[in-house]
């Protein structure tokens, strides 16, 4: 692309890069957490409730600064992971832990409505009918609520384009590491005649939000129509 | 052969209960607030009772002093509910599939070729359940409950959520399912003609404590059982198809004596149960000459039960089996009813309703 210029262009990648592996990572706990959240009755749920949305009402640099705290090479989950050879502190994988965690209360939300709109007479049914647990979550109610996790997913990834506060915070701004889309802007924003290049990208967030929104409102009506009971 | 032994309190209600039942089909018959529902959710491992067992032929399913109680995917039942509960996201042959996958272990009860005769459902296999109808959804739900091959079937008043015609379009397949599949059946329900229909045996609750056990004909022959009130009591009688008159009847043979009801479809020679409500019935000494009522049976007064209000109940054996009428305590003062004695028993041909007569 010629109207992008390499730092640009390195920094829409990354973006991209960055908030594909936050939302593929955080779905599965997202789902297991929902599912605790709409089905779980027992002590604690609050707290469990109050954790997820933390992200959501703490200012983004104060989860940045924990994070730091924490997964920083000396920090108290930084350390043992450093010994399985995972470390997050200023590389990309941790903007993506950045903005998994931004994104996570968007998700749970979304799925966990889903699951407390699947009828559990339907599940029970399932399990007279020879279905286990396990098995009448992958059968009944997986599919049932698949619109909602397509929602939140989708929620998730435009939360992941467009974090800064946490982001910058937990793993600074580096070109080509750690530099997203809104980072990018901010930079150019700072050093003289940055306009034209931090138009660009500002267009281009535009764009991609948009894009996954009708995704998402396409996919999902697509999976409501089917599972709607009429004839596809 | 079924064992259950419940103890449970919930809501009011205190359950405790033992009952047997033998292979055949079985109703669960009660008010609604009895219990039957709870049991059968017990049977069927949806819930843990504070103390019970459950014995299918030789397996235990549960037993709460041993600290054993099944889950429901363990305990290979079928279990058609009031609401047919199909995978909405699934097509309908997806949904009559979807049991025997879990199975595979256990013998087929019948094959999905002649389950989808048996209900009719072959040109719904493509479709998806939101696209039925309630009286489809229910059959394919019996289905879907067939094909996980059971040991037994549950059924929880499968009918009430359904209208009059749809009602009556389903409660022939559980005939069918009671005599062409050798599958026990526990039928929970509250209407008398479905019991009358569709029981070998009654189980009989009141208030979560069993009222009476027995073969559906001595059971709903019983003077003193009207646990739905008296307006719900009638008598069984068995009888052959006889005859198909031009005029719109059908004679029956009951024991030797006939009996004229609305034109049936079963053919000749055809054997059938049939519902005669003891409201319904007229008792005489004498018979008025030039009657309109074309059904008399002559019989005996076994007992007679005069009741707390203004009715009494009198159990009649006649020739087609015994009956109950359903009197004032005033005719019955007044004719000096007593056991022992002759009567006419009458019956008008057009009392007798077609979903009252069952094969």
């Amino acid at each position: 692309m010629e109207w992008l210029g390499p730092e640009e262009w390195q920094a829409v990648r990354l973006s991209l890069k960055v908030a594909f592996w936050a939302t593929i990572c955080a779905l599965p706990p997202g789902v297991l957490v929902a599912h605790i959240l709409a089905r779980g009755q027992f002590f604690g749920k609050q707290v469990l409730n109050g954790l997820v949305h933390l992200p959501l009402v703490l200012p983004p640099v104060v989860t940045g600064y924990l994070l730091l705290v924490g997964f920083a090479p000396n920090g108290v989950l930084g350390e043992p992971l450093s010994y399985l050879g995972i470390s997050f502190a200023f590389r990309w994988t941790g903007a993506a832990l950045a903005a998994a965690i931004m994104g996570f209360p968007l998700m749970v939300r979304a799925i966990r409505l889903s699951i407390e709109a699947v009828d559990p007479k339907l599940e029970q049914a399932a399990s007279t009918l020879g279905a286990s647990r396990p098995w009448v979550f992958v059968t009944v109610t997986l599919p049932l609520i698949l619109p909602g996790v397509l929602t939140g997913a989708i929620l998730a990834f435009a939360k992941a384009m467009g974090e800064f506060g946490a982001t910058i915070t937990f793993v600074s701004n580096i070109p080509g590491q750690t530099q997203t889309l809104p980072s990018a802007i901010y930079a150019f924003l700072q050093v003289p005649g940055g306009e034209a290049a931090a138009t660009r990208l500002v267009v281009i967030s535009v764009v991609i939000a948009m894009a996954a929104l009708i995704a998402s409102e396409l996919l999902a009506r697509q999976v409501a129509k089917r599972i709607g009971g009429q004839d596809a | 052969m079924l064992e259950v032994s419940l103890k449970h309190r919930f809501s009011g209600t205190d359950l405790d209960l033992e009952f047997m039942a033998p292979p055949g089909l079985t109703v669960l018959y009660g008010a609604s607030g009895s219990g039957k529902t709870t049991v059968v959710n017990a049977v069927a491992g949806l819930l843990r009772p504070d103390q019970g067992r459950v014995q299918v032929g030789e397996d235990i399913l549960g037993d709460t002093d041993r600290g054993v109680w099944l889950p429901p995917h363990k305990r290979g039942l079928g279990y058609v509910f009031q609401e047919a509960r199909l995978f909405p996201h699934l097509t309908v042959e997806q949904n009559l599939k979807f049991g025997a996958w879990f199975a595979q272990h256990r013998p087929p009860v019948a094959s999905l070729g002649k389950v989808v005769e048996m209900l009719g459902i072959g040109p719904l296999l493509s479709r998806r359940p939101g696209a039925l109808s309630g009286g489809e959804k229910q059959r394919v739900a019996i289905g879907r409950a067939l094909l996980a091959r059971p040991r037994m079937l549950l059924a929880d008043e499968p009918l009430a959520a359904l209208d009059q015609a749809r009602k009556s379009e389903i409660l022939p397949y559980f005939e069918r399912l009671r005599d062409e599949v050798s599958l026990p059946i526990l039928y929970v329900c509250h209407a008398p003609e479905e019991v009358a229909r569709l029981a070998t045996t009654v189980v009989a609750l009141d208030q979560g404590r069993i009222l009476q056990v027995g073969p559906a004909e001595d059971v709903l022959s019983d003077p003193g059982f009207a646990p739905q009130g008296p307006r719900a009591v009638g008598a069984l009688l068995r009888a052959n198809v006889a005859h198909h008159h031009e005029d719109g009847l059908t004679e029956l043979n009951a024991g030797g004596i006939p009996l004229f009801v609305p034109r049936i479809t079963q053919p000749v020679g055809h054997g059938l149960r049939l519902r005669i409500a003891a409201q319904d019935v007229i008792l005489a000494r004498d018979l008025p000459k030039d009657m309109s009522a074309l059904n008399v049976l002559p019989g005996k007064i076994d007992e007679v039960r005069m009741g707390k209000v203004a009715g009494a109940i009198v159990a009649i054996t006649t020739p087609a089996g015994k009956l109950l009428a359903r009197i004032t305590r005033r005719s019955a003062d007044g004719m000096a009813l007593a056991p022992g004695q002759a009567i006419n028993a009458i019956v008008k041909t057009v009392a007798i309703a077609p979903d009252d007569v069952g094969r």
